[in-house]
């Protein structure tokens, strides 16, 4: 199958490959999984006291357009309100990368995966949040 | 015209142990029968269904062949809906898993001795496949909904299982 070029830059030179600690308590983690392909993503928000993601992580396990999903995803987050990044949408992240139909489940993927990042960290920080995140 | 339920096309007792001999037997029987060859002098109407019935011989055998397979069809006869292609798992336990057999199968060529390394690989992971296809016969046999609501679960999980171990298999063909 072609690549578009920018899933093959991000394929080439994923940006913010690694991990965070998880028991970190400014850390959110998201990790899914898509039984279709067997892929499995893992997405980690770092969250300052402003409630702003400062940094980003990602381990994914699929193929390019996933792989670009998810490093693509990692750049957006970065600087954006846990609010904001909730409305990132994966036909946002399908269009920048011009993926064909069949690869779109990727990119929701990477949508699923940092919903689950912000739910972690709320988790963590239950009863607090609301004094911590800007509106 | 051939029963559209599989399990009565090839006379076997419908659940998710079946007799294999038996279906492998019926669907021999079944080929020949339909074969390409019988149907020389027949119309084009008649050899045009028995082409159409061959193929659906074979997918009935296919998928009741497979556990996976067997399992995916059950479970949608028993009226329980396969999740959309596209829908996401978060069972984390389950994903912390997986990743780490993935991160073992990336750095098995850089091993020592990579040939006995991806062996014991595939050998952890068939055990695990027949691990979950026991619970899937467990669940099917309780039947009720929550069983089957689990073996839908086990049924995506085993999917992750197949996707490894095709790529283990083919890391281990290379290495050959």
């Amino acid at each position: 199958m072609a690549y578009s070029d920018k899933v093959m830059d991000h394929y080439e030179n994923p940006r913010n490959v690694g991990s965070f600690e998880k028991g970190d308590d400014s850390v959110g983690t998201g990790m899914v999984g898509a039984p279709a392909c067997g892929d499995v993503m893992k997405l980690q928000i770092k969250v300052d006291e402003d409630g702003v993601i400062s940094d980003a992580r990602f381990k994914t396990y699929g193929c390019g357009s996933a792989i670009a999903s998810s490093s693509l995803l990692t750049e957006w987050v970065k600087g954006k309100t846990l609010q904001e990044a909730t409305e990132i949408k994966n036909t946002d992240i399908a269009e920048e990368l011009a993926l064909p139909p069949v690869k779109v489940h990727c990119s929701v993927l990477a949508e699923d995966a940092v919903k689950a990042a912000i739910a972690d960290y709320q988790a963590k920080h239950h009863g607090e949040s609301g004094k911590k995140e800007k509106e | 015209m051939l029963t559209q339920d599989y399990f009565e096309l090839f006379g076997v007792e419908p659940g998710f142990e079946v007799d294999a001999e038996r279906l492998m037997h019926r669907y021999r029987e079944l080929q020949k029968v339909l074969h390409p060859d019988r149907y020389v002098n027949a119309s084009d109407q008649e050899r045009h269904l028995a082409m159409q019935q061959a193929a659906q011989v074979n997918d009935g055998y296919q998928t009741l062949k497979d556990p996976l397979s067997r399992a995916r069809y059950l479970l949608t006869q028993r009226g329980i809906e396969e999740a959309p292609e596209q829908a996401t798992i978060r069972d984390v336990d389950f994903l912390e898993e997986q990743m780490e057999l993935r991160e073992t199968l990336a750095e098995i060529r850089s091993d020592a001795d990579p040939q006995g390394s991806i062996f014991h690989f595939l050998a952890a992971l068939n055990a695990k496949e027949k691990a979950y296809i026991s619970q899937l016969s467990a669940a099917f046999a309780e039947a009720d909904e929550a069983a089957l609501n689990e073996a839908g679960a086990l049924v995506q999980r085993l999917r992750f299982v197949r996707r490894l171990q095709q790529e283990a298999e083919a890391i281990e063909e290379e290495l050959l």
